[in-house]
């Protein structure tokens, strides 16, 4: 599936396609908004076309997760080639993308978030160029996070996304902007250092044999095969930091369940757990959502708090199932704290978005339950979740939106019966609500019946306790929709206006296909069926055979 | 002996076109009064050759004047680093408002920088102890009477005064210091030194409490030059008095040349030629004084120092001061390992440092030119008003932080690869990354003050076509070294060759 435009594969374009598109509008005249506009949406919009490309001809046969021969999609490069001396060896980076059942999902996501958050920057009007220049090159960072396959590479695009995110909250947010930006800008880099070191600590522990060619071979293929010329280095390639046979005998994290490899697994977790956020690392999450402007919530929402779940999946479980067997209740624990500990604190908030905010840890802690319970049926729910997670709270902000920018207020006891003044934002409205809190036929429950089905086979007991939130949801969801659309309608608001053409076409597709996956899922499930079980094969018994092989 | 000086005279050559620069810069001052773009040009042919000529010196190993001065691929490496920064430094000099606008003419301020671009490029190659006193002292000197002056400003009077006393003092105990070694061994050339050392050590007593306070005592004049806490006291108001030019350069061009001695007095000194058993590219040192937990102590305390302070700064010159301070600090983590990968690290990281700082510093004094102020608070809504500039400094800000794609990540990267590759200094590398996040809050701050803040001036800032292009010359390798830094680290590895170890 070698599919390439001039001679570049259709996951770098995706990829890189927004930064040129960020060239474009800064070169783009002064006082031409609708340019501006325009040629962000085309470049989101050649995404998503690129997107539908990846649906259509993604093998869904095919496991990839620690194999590059089952990866999809795959772009390699020789990036970084630093010859070795006597006392420091060839350092050699590739440039490696590749995609497989777990990553296909989150880059669908991706796209179609990215497109969303271009129309509904629309009404943006202040410093119109910088604004979508950095959002263009946001769009870089995120794909290339779920496209990357060296740990280099998906380190440089994790850490891309900070900036744009930093000055998109500082610059365009509301009146606590400045603080909400530089909180999410510590946060987030605080975790970001210990997955550095936890990097470094994975690449001096790990080797691999490398042909003149550039090609890797692990230690067991490499000693198998005997080609002439191999040598051997040190490789941040994710893939072959999943084989335990390639890890250096007597290297700081060789072998199993040892001090260093909880660690290391614990430095990597801090760095994505921030990003989920999970208990006790979510403080960032409210303040930055209240102070974003809405397109920014969206995709804050809607694509970068999957970051933290997906390098879980991609990077902790798979190089360290040890570990994460270890872990794997306190996982589970701080994961049904977060689901309980936002399902409460959303329901006391007046304030719109902040308890938008606040449920989506909540659901957030639904993913990290799933994927705690190791099983396919658990990871498969955790990742549709993360998809449906998406698509939904994108709709949930903009639905905040859509009300904030008409009574630039968010306090939800402000308003009332608002059902008859805007029967369509009415309609959209009680889609995602009823999505959000799993009802049956919309694609939330589907998603969340499969994590907490999982995780009851595992923790049984953390399942039962988790439960209460669905109660919760209901709950505060329910009372939601009655403030703002029952009883009476306060004077002030009889002048608002429903939902204009571009307000619905965002809500309508997104949700489409919340309607859609809810009837239908398998299309999605398809996807990822094949390599997660992969993944919670690796999860359960990655490690451990290898430890009985050798004893 | 005379022809021996004679044969060794022409690996002399760098520094000897730079004298000859100098004089020639002091004579046409004298006959073209008034002129700085003249001595400005003379100045930087004569860096340029004197950069050309140790060019030419890559791959020699030996040491000339009977010990004195090694010239080795280490030595080269950071002549050129000096070199560089000095012709870049002479440019920043011409568009300086507060040099230019002054009665006094320039010439005398280049030959001065000459000067101290001699000093700091024999500290590169000082081999003998007596030369190294002698190279700092140069350096030194030049430095107090540059750091003083515009005189006509209070604050630089005062940055001068302050200097003199700090550096007097520092040096005078590194004098101190030497002459133990000097009691204890009986000579001051660094390998006979190293030979000497084990029978002193074997003998115990109190010749190892001696080492240990000679050992210290040293310590106080490289950590006075590389500005390393507790020895920092001086660098903040000598930063923030001294002409921003001379700020830039002693942040880099000092900082080199004070690790480069460090490290050749640290390695030719008490490398333990008999200790096997041990990685390649690794060394022990010898018995007697333990280095690494003392110079492990330094580096937290001058990168936490540096960039807890920071924080508090309200003067752009004083917040790069002391972000300076933590830079000494995490390249002081390159030299605990004691390994050469920590030496290459070092060397990566300051050929970036040399890029990312000298641009922060050119930003400041362009934005000083035109609003007369350095204060951050005035930084206020600048953004808008001066795109390009204020680009360019958030881009330093960031690689200065070490965040990618910018090259102060590749530097970071090297460093504490370098830590984390070393057994039993993880907690340093922990400390050094946790460090980054702090500094991460005053950069930022600058940032926000820039693009986040709203300000009553909307009238846009004006650069000359020079200017921007020299902004763009400095930006363009802190990306580029980002995103492609295979052959920089190339160079670095190849550089650490010093001589007289293996």
């Amino acid at each position: 599936m070698a599919s390439s435009l001039f001679g570049i594969g259709i996951l770098s374009w995706m990829t890189f396609l927004p930064v040129l598109g960020m060239v474009v509008v800064l070169m783009l005249p002064k006082g031409r908004p609708g340019l501006t506009r325009w040629t962000a949406l085309a470049v989101t919009l050649v995404q998503v076309a690129l997107a539908a490309v990846l649906f259509g001809y993604f093998d869904r046969s095919l496991a990839g997760i620690s194999s590059q021969g089952t990866m999809q999609f795959v772009e390699k490069a020789r990036w970084i080639d630093v010859q070795g001396v006597s006392w420091f060896g060839r350092v050699h980076i590739e440039y490696l993308l590749g995609i497989d059942g777990l990553s296909v999902v989150m880059v669908l996501l991706t796209a179609l978030i990215s497109c969303v958050a271009v129309i509904s920057s629309w009404t943006i009007e202040k410093s119109l160029k910088g604004y979508f220049a950095l959002l263009l090159l946001l769009d870089t960072g995120m794909m290339g996070v779920f496209v990357a396959l060296d740990f280099f590479l998906f380190y440089m695009f994790w850490e891309v996304m900070l900036l744009p995110m930093y000055f998109l909250i500082g610059i365009w947010g509301g009146s606590r902007r400045e603080y909400a930006a530089i909180k999410f800008f510590l946060y987030t880099l605080l975790g970001s250092v210990l997955m550095l070191l936890a990097m470094l600590a994975l690449y001096f522990s790990t080797n691999v044999y490398i042909d003149p060619a550039g090609t890797l071979y692990s230690i067991a293929e490499g000693a198998k095969l005997g080609i002439p010329g191999l040598e051997k280095i040190h490789t941040f390639n994710l893939l072959q930091m999943m084989d335990p046979g390639n890890f250096v005998p007597g290297s700081l994290l060789a072998g199993f369940n040892t001090f260093w490899r909880y660690a290391a697994y614990v430095a990597l977790f801090i760095g994505f757990a921030i990003k989920v956020p999970l208990f006790p690392f979510h403080t960032w999450l409210p303040d930055a959502h209240v102070e974003a402007p809405t397109p920014i919530s969206v995709i804050l929402a809607g694509v970068l708090l999957k970051m933290g779940t997906y390098g879980m999946l991609r990077i902790s479980f798979p190089i360290f199932p040890d570990a994460m067997r270890h872990f794997a209740w306190e996982l589970a624990l701080l994961g049904v704290i977060s689901m309980v500990y936002g399902a409460l604190v959303a329901m006391a908030q007046t304030d719109f978005k902040k308890l938008i905010a606040y449920s989506s840890i909540s659901h957030m802690g639904i993913v990290v339950l799933g994927m705690a319970s190791m099983n396919t049926q658990g990871m498969m729910g955790a990742v549709f979740q993360m998809f449906n997670h998406g698509t939904i709270t994108a709709m949930l902000f903009l639905i905040v939106g859509v009300l904030y920018d008409r009574a630039h207020t968010r306090g939800l006891n402000e308003f009332g019966g608002l059902m008859n003044q805007m029967p369509r934002y009415a309609g959209m409205m009680t889609v995602a609500f009823f999505a959000a809190l799993g009802l049956p036929g919309l694609s939330g429950f589907v998603s969340e019946l499969l994590s907490l089905l999982g995780a009851f086979q595992t923790f049984q007991t953390l399942t039962i306790i988790s439960a209460v939130t669905i109660v919760l949801t209901a709950g505060y969801m329910l009372w939601v929709l009655q403030r703002v659309f029952l009883g009476t309608l306060p004077d002030k608001w009889k002048g608002l206006t429903d939902l204009n053409a571009r307000e619905t076409l965002m809500l309508a597709s997104l949700a489409a296909i919340v309607i859609f996956l809810g009837i239908y899922p398998a299309p999605m499930l398809n996807l990822m069926n094949t390599s997660l079980n992969a993944l919670s094969g690796i999860v359960l018994h990655g490690g451990a055979g290898t430890m009985m092989g050798m004893n | 002996m005379a022809e021996q000086i004679l044969n060794d005279l022409p690996r002399l050559l760098p520094e000897v076109t730079l004298t000859a620069t100098m004089l020639l810069v002091i004579i046409v001052d004298l006959l073209t009064k008034r002129s700085a773009v003249i001595p400005a040009m003379i100045a930087l042919l004569g860096l340029a050759a004197s950069g050309a000529l140790a060019i030419g010196q890559w791959g020699v190993h030996t040491t000339v004047f009977s010990g004195m001065l090694a010239v080795d691929p280490f030595a080269v490496f950071f002549k050129l680093l000096i070199a560089g920064c000095a012709v870049l430094v002479v440019l920043f000099s011409l568009g300086s408002s507060e040099l230019n606008n002054r009665e006094r003419p320039l010439g005398e301020y280049f030959a001065l920088l000459m000067g101290l671009t001699l000093g700091m490029m024999l500290m590169a190659g000082a081999n003998n102890l007596l030369m190294m006193y002698l190279a700092l002292e140069l350096s030194s000197i030049s430095s107090y009477i540059l750091a003083g002056y515009t005189r006509e400003a209070a604050d630089s009077s005062e940055a001068s005064l302050k200097y003199v006393i700090y550096g007097a003092f520092s040096s005078g105990l590194m004098l101190y210091g030497i002459s133990i070694l000097y009691g204890l061994t009986g000579s001051l050339d660094l390998a006979v030194i190293n030979q000497t050392l084990p029978s002193v050590v074997a003998g115990g007593g109190t010749a190892v409490y001696a080492l240990a306070i000679a050992g210290i005592l040293a310590c106080a004049g490289f950590g006075y030059k590389i500005s390393a806490v507790p020895f920092h006291f001086w660098t903040p108001d000598v930063y923030e008095g001294a002409p921003i030019t001379i700020t830039a350069f002693l942040s880099v061009a000092s900082k080199a040349g004070g690790f480069a001695m460090l490290i050749r007095f640290l390695k030719v000194t008490f490398i333990d030629p008999a200790a096997v058993a041990i990685p390649a590219g690794a060394w022990a040192t010898l018995q007697g004084f333990d280095w690494h937990y003392i110079i492990a102590a330094l580096a937290v305390m001058t990168m936490t120092v540096g960039n807890v302070v920071a924080i508090w700064q309200t003067n752009m010159k004083r917040l790069l001061a002391y972000s300076s301070i933590a830079h000494a600090g995490y390249l002081l983590m390159g030299v605990v390992v004691m390994s050469n990968e920590g030496l290459a690290a070092i060397m990566l990281y300051f050929v970036i440092y040399l890029f990312m700082n000298l641009g922060a510093f050119y930003v400041v004094m362009l934005i000083a030119n035109r609003t007369g102020s350095e204060d951050i608070e005035d930084y206020r809504g600048i953004g808008p008003r001066a795109p390009f500039v204020t680009v360019s400094l958030s881009i330093f800000l960031i690689s200065l932080t070490g965040l990618p794609p910018t090259a102060g990540f590749i530097g970071k990267l090297y460093l504490f690869a370098a830590v984390l590759n070393t057994q039993g200094w993880v907690w340093l590398a922990v400390v050094g990354a946790l460090n980054s996040v702090i500094a991460l809050y005053y950069y930022a701050r600058v940032l926000k003050n820039m693009y986040l803040e709203k300000s009553e001036l909307t009238a846009p800032l004006t650069f000359s076509r020079p200017q921007r292009a020299l902004v763009l010359l400095l930006v363009a390798p802190v990306l580029l070294l980002g995103i492609y830094f295979a052959p920089l680290a190339q160079l670095a590895q190849a550089s650490v060759k010093i001589f007289g170890t293996p």
